[in-house]
């Protein structure tokens, strides 16, 4: 089946061929394959850039396709992060705790050893008591479970309280925006559990690989980053071709007419931003390892906002338009904020990117959505002639 | 024939205003029947209710040999127990092709796991040849249905309804905004359909009822005012009163 539908979408192939070049390209070119063309801080951003790149095609999904507008699906990504960077706190605090406490002549006892840890980790917010929703914390396989579970629980939840009401169009996306906040307010109090506005630092250390190189590490993330990528673009594509893709298209440009066709338009809604909010999460794991830190304001409100922009620049209802938008708004974001773009002097005034870079942002957003609605994938329009 | 759909004794007010006022309608299968009365006089409020986008006040829907209620039933429900709905405005999904269309509305199983999977069949490509070749579209399935006239576009959503394989067929004002020609086509496809289903034909244009020559129920301020031949109820003096002869004034 999958063979067949390859064959019948060629930007499905052409993606692919696409990613696995750049791939190539920056694998060969990194410091952990000996060249040293791609410095390790490229590799983590172009890595991260990857992560982003998927919660971007999911978003696609949801809103280009579906037509939920979506301004949420942040909250997933941090949730995903922090699930993961859980572990990675717990083992490498694990390991600095044991190897202090074989010095003592008694050996300590497991609640000893869970203290010490405990008020390592949760000293920052005046705790040592491990929180509930640390219970799975020493262990990765469950934490990784945690990924895929916690935010495709919430969407489920979520979701069906939303459409099972019938809430639509810019109701539901406020509703979206609420829970974000609600999220990222409650994970800024120091008794959430998760270390308050501190949030959970040190995850670009992988405990068990403390002699690997960075280089290596971070060429590790961004190879599992870009396989992530691929394997999500293949499922959404997938997933919008054929028969499903006709029916969730529909729900986006006349719900009522799919009502009476006998769709039940909400377990569509239903499974399309759950599975969306699933592979944000995943998305969200293989970022935050790369960013090295994870807090609260990550999840604030205006990170989905931000999300919506990037597929809305790139061109809504086609999976690579999600992909480019992602890719270049969120590069040139770095460079403008991070000081790359050369400031102009107009004589009388001198424009400072760090503080413009905003301004420019959103005028190119207002310009796409007034004058390219389709976005810089509809550019693709041009070139390739659709097969009839 | 038996009775399929029994709509009796509904009210249904919005904000003090009685859009449906204690109607009673038996639809029998197969049947053609046309629905004629002035705006407002509840003729879309009718087919809200019986597809259950609106809920009555009082009254019972029942339907079919089991004569099960339809209050409380979701749209989606509703169209799965065999009732299917053509909107006054074509609503047809613009951005795909007249084949995907059909496609969709084609009797399969409906939930988001069946279609994920879903595969198509040689058995519902020739259905989709079947339906196209009944409304004329034949030539015109891998077009994108948003560049269709406006009356193929009234034609495939027909057609999609067609696809349901329904019992029971809601048209709302078919021939709207259609040329002569186009209209006696339309006519055709609702007297075929009619032949093995139950046809239910809500309009305005009495010449178009005409051609339809079935059994016609005309509906006044939310009440059934008379009902039989046209030549019957056009000689109906209550009819005249408030119908044809402000109409037709």
């Amino acid at each position: 089946m999958t063979q067949g539908f390859l064959v019948t979408n060629r930007s499905v192939r052409w993606f692919l061929m696409a990613l696995a070049l750049f791939t190539a390209v920056v694998a060969f070119g990194s410091e952990a394959s000996g060249a040293g063309l791609v410095s390790t801080s490229l590799v983590k951003t172009l890595g991260k850039t990857l992560c982003l790149c998927l919660i971007a095609v999911a978003m696609d999904v949801v809103w280009g396709y579906c037509g939920i507008l979506s301004l949420g699906h942040f909250a997933f990504f941090g949730i995903g992060g922090y699930a993961v960077g859980m572990w990675l706190m717990y083992a490498r605090t694990e390991g600095i705790v044991m190897s202090s406490l074989q010095a003592q002549t008694i050996p300590p006892t497991p609640a000893e050893v869970s203290d010490a840890i405990g008020s390592q980790i949760f000293g920052v917010v005046g705790s040592s008591d491990f929180p509930m929703i640390w219970a799975f914390a020493h262990s990765l396989p469950l934490q990784l479970l945690m990924v895929v579970l916690v935010p495709g629980f919430l969407a489920l939840i979520f979701g069906w309280l939303a459409f099972r009401s019938r809430v639509t169009g810019v109701y539901l996306s406020i509703l979206t925006q609420a829970m974000t906040l609600a999220l990222s307010l409650y994970l800024f109090q120091n008794d959430s559990g998760l270390r308050g506005n501190n949030g959970l630092s040190g995850l670009q250390n992988i405990p068990g690989f403390e002699q690997t190189s960075q280089a290596t590490i971070s060429l590790v993330f961004f190879l599992a980053s870009a396989l992530a990528l691929g394997l999500g673009y293949v499922l959404f594509a997938w997933v919008v071709a054929g028969k499903m893709g006709s029916v969730v298209k529909g729900i986006r440009d006349n719900e009522a007419r799919v009502r009476f066709l006998g769709y039940r338009v909400e377990g569509y809604k239903l499974f399309v931003f759950t599975l969306t909010a699933v592979v944000s999460g995943i998305a969200g794991a293989l970022y935050y390892p790369q960013a090295g830190i994870i807090n609260p304001a990550e999840i604030a409100p205006i990170a989905s906002i931000y999300l919506a922009v990037w597929v809305a620049i790139g061109g809504r209802g086609r999976l690579y338009g999600a992909v480019i938008g992602a890719a270049l708004v969120s590069l040139l974001s770095s460079w403008f904020t991070g000081g790359g773009a050369p400031d102009v002097n107009l004589g009388f005034y001198r424009i400072q990117w760090t503080d413009w870079w905003l301004v420019l942002l959103g005028l190119s957003f207002v310009c796409v959505t007034l004058f390219f609605p389709k976005g810089i994938g509809g550019l693709f329009d041009y070139i390739v002639r659709k097969p009839s | 024939m038996s009775s399929l759909l029994e709509v009796s004794g509904v009210s249904k007010t919005f904000d003090g205003f009685r859009a449906i006022n204690d109607l009673s309608i038996q639809i029998n299968e197969p049947e053609l029947r046309a629905i004629i009365g002035p705006n407002g006089a509840g003729k879309t409020t009718f087919m809200d209710i019986v597809t259950g986008k609106t809920k009555p006040d009082v009254g019972r829907v029942v339907w079919g040999e089991r004569n099960e209620s339809l209050l409380g039933l979701s749209e989606a429900e509703i169209a799965n127990k065999g009732i299917g709905r053509k909107f006054q405005k074509p609503t047809v999904f613009e951005d795909q092709t007249v084949r995907q269309n059909l496609a969709m509305a084609l009797k399969n199983p409906r939930g988001p796991f069946a279609v994920l999977f879903h595969r198509k069949t040689e058995e519902g490509a020739a259905r989709i040849e079947e339906i196209a070749a009944e409304i004329g579209l034949s030539d015109q399935l891998t077009r994108t249905a948003g560049e269709l006239s406006h009356g193929q576009k009234q034609w495939l959503e027909i057609g999609m309804l067609l696809a349901q394989d329904p019992r029971l067929l809601l048209v709302d004002e078919p021939a709207a905004g259609m040329t002569a020609e186009e209209r006696e086509k339309t006519t055709d496809i609702l007297r075929r359909a009619a032949q093995t289903r139950a046809v239910v034909v809500v309009e305005h244009d009495m010449e178009f009822v005409r051609r339809l020559d079935c059994k016609v129920t005309v509906l006044h301020e939310g009440h059934v005012l008379a009902e039989g031949s046209l030549d019957h109820v056009t000689a109906d003096p209550m009819v005249i009163d408030v119908y044809l002869g402000r109409s037709d004034a």
